[in-house]
């Protein structure tokens, strides 16, 4: 039982890391089909039937060019730095229920790495520390750009940390557990048990504050192209700047499953349908952060930083409030 | 569509002041801002824009290598040099005013009298490298010799391969063959034309 367990955890590790990697991949392709589609363009055409592979050609360019490292940075931080964004991102995947459990070769498989009791917890902070790769990169690239992008990194990553905790802290008292596996089955009564009908305001809060997360379009101020160059990815290049890539893409993947997990029912009672249903629905979170990105604006740091600590806090906090004296 | 839009310039009743009010500066006005802001709905309104692009799959994009755009006559690419279509003969008289206009002397020639007491180019070089394509010696050309051609497609090892004179001058066969382009003129209009213009601005 012991060595079954082991086995089956590394399969799953493997399974994750390998799927997860190849959707980022996929989901740059995905990001600049839809982009262009929404600007009457036809995005990546010429690699493989409609530009299938391109996402292989980009991937065989970031692993085969010349790996920079510039002479007045600092070498060993500036090297771990792109490590941290892409591992953080994959080991908040950890707590996260992909499928419901399903019975193959009479083996039940749970398709959660680690069903642990602080699991919301845990993918919250792992998220967090993913902040380190964006710092310690932009502080250690001897770069302007880099620097700003760095600061200004720190100062989002406090506003909207306190928002997304304060927003999640509501639909955790009404469910009475951190693990996610327990907030599907406070869920898993149907359509009418979504916590969305009892905490409409915590799921959009959580939602905002998951495009600071993940530096998306209407947040995306760490890496703002035509501010700050490319920020802390300035100085990088190769395939570290692609361990950014796939950390940013893996996040945004990862979020968009824990959104319908915490809110909107997950897989539901775990049938088929209800496994469908949650990559419906990550789908279409996923599909919201491009969407986004064709159609809004990018604000100011001032701005996020007035957004999250004059609006969305106190919104956060009377929101707790009122669920704390209804649950009373 | 009538004339009168166009005739009429008077647009003094058509302007008209925008009402921008003060920024607020109490809190309570600036509270009343931010929620009129909050609550207007203005980001769903972009979100449906771009979808609705996306529905329409109107997509304008012309694959280059596939298709390519049709170019106007007035375009000025890459010289051609014209023969005569009676005698099959370069139509240069060798006369140099091309050579006295271009503003950026990138034009060498040299001539001599030839057997039949004719005056006949012996060297003529473009250097494409200096030549800003202005084409004023397709204009001034008293013969039509030199024009502008359509050629825009101009990667090569070397700008020599431009230059030549035997290069710019019409393949024979070409000729046999009456295929020469002949060039429309200054003021010529792209074929079909009207048919992307739509509205002068004046009618807005």
């Amino acid at each position: 039982m012991e060595v079954a367990y082991l086995i089956e955890t590394v399969i799953k590790i493997v399974v994750v890391l390998l799927v997860f990697s190849m959707l980022a991949g996929i989901g740059t392709y995905f990001e600049r089909k839809i982009l262009a589609f929404m600007q009457r363009r036809l995005g990546p055409m010429n690699v493989g039937p409609y530009g299938l592979l391109q996402f292989g050609a980009d991937a065989i360019k970031l692993f085969t060019k010349e790996d920079i490292i510039p002479s007045n940075v600092v070498a060993p931080i500036f090297k771990i730095a792109p490590v941290i964004t892409a591992a953080t991102a994959f080991l908040a995947a950890a707590a996260i229920p992909f499928l419901p459990s399903f019975t193959i070769f009479g083996y039940e498989v749970h398709p959660i790495i680690a069903d642990i009791n602080i699991g919301i917890l845990y993918i919250l902070g792992m998220m967090g520390v993913g902040l380190y790769g964006p710092l310690l990169g932009g502080m250690a690239s001897a770069n302007k750009f880099a620097l700003l992008s760095a600061a200004r990194g720190a100062a989002v990553f406090i506003s909207y940390e306190v928002v997304t905790g304060l927003s999640i802290l509501a639909p955790i008292m009404m469910v009475g557990s951190l693990s996610l596996i327990d907030f599907n089955e406070y869920q898993s009564g149907g359509f009418t048990d979504w916590i969305v009908w009892s905490q409409p305001v915590a799921f959009i809060l959580f939602w905002i504050a998951a495009f600071a997360e993940t530096g998306r379009t209407p947040f995306h101020l760490i890496a703002n192209d035509h501010e700050i160059v490319d920020g802390f990815g300035t100085e990088y290049s190769g395939m570290r700047w692609g361990l950014f890539f796939i950390g940013e893409y893996a996040n945004m993947f990862f979020i968009s499953f824990v959104i319908p997990l915490l809110f909107l029912g997950g897989y539901g009672d775990g049938s088929f349908l209800g496994a469908l249903g949650l990559l419906g629905k990550m789908a279409f979170f996923f599909f919201f952060f491009l969407w986004t990105r064709a159609a809004w604006p990018d604000v100011r740091p001032d701005q996020l930083m007035w957004l999250c600590w004059k609006v969305l806090m106190p919104i956060a906090v009377l929101n707790i409030l009122i669920t704390a004296i209804v649950l009373m | 569509m009538k004339n009168e839009q166009f005739n009429n310039r008077d647009v003094s009743n058509e302007y008209f002041m925008v009402d921008i009010q003060d920024y607020p500066t109490e809190p309570w006005d600036k509270f009343k801002r931010t929620l009129k802001r909050t609550f207007r709905i203005e980001l769903f309104v972009g979100l449906w824009v771009v979808m609705r692009e996306m529905i329409r799959f109107d997509i304008h994009t012309v694959s280059y290598p596939e298709e390519k755009m049709p170019i106007g006559p007035r375009y000025r690419a890459v010289h051609e040099m014209k023969r005569l279509w009676e005698s099959d003969a370069e139509r240069c008289i060798g006369c140099g005013l091309c050579e006295k206009i271009c503003i950026s002397n990138c034009i060498r020639m040299e001539t001599k009298v030839d057997e039949n007491s004719r005056k006949e180019v012996s060297e003529y070089t473009i250097n494409l490298g200096r030549c800003i394509f202005c084409g004023y010696c397709a204009e001034v050309c008293p013969e039509l010799a030199i024009t502008h051609g359509g050629e825009y497609e101009n990667a090569s090892e070397q700008r020599e391969h431009f230059v030549d004179y035997a290069a710019m001058l019409t393949p024979l066969d070409k000729m046999k063959a009456g295929a020469q382009q002949e060039f429309e003129g200054f003021g010529a209009i792209t074929p079909h034309e009207d048919e992307s213009v739509k509205k002068t601005p004046l009618s807005y």
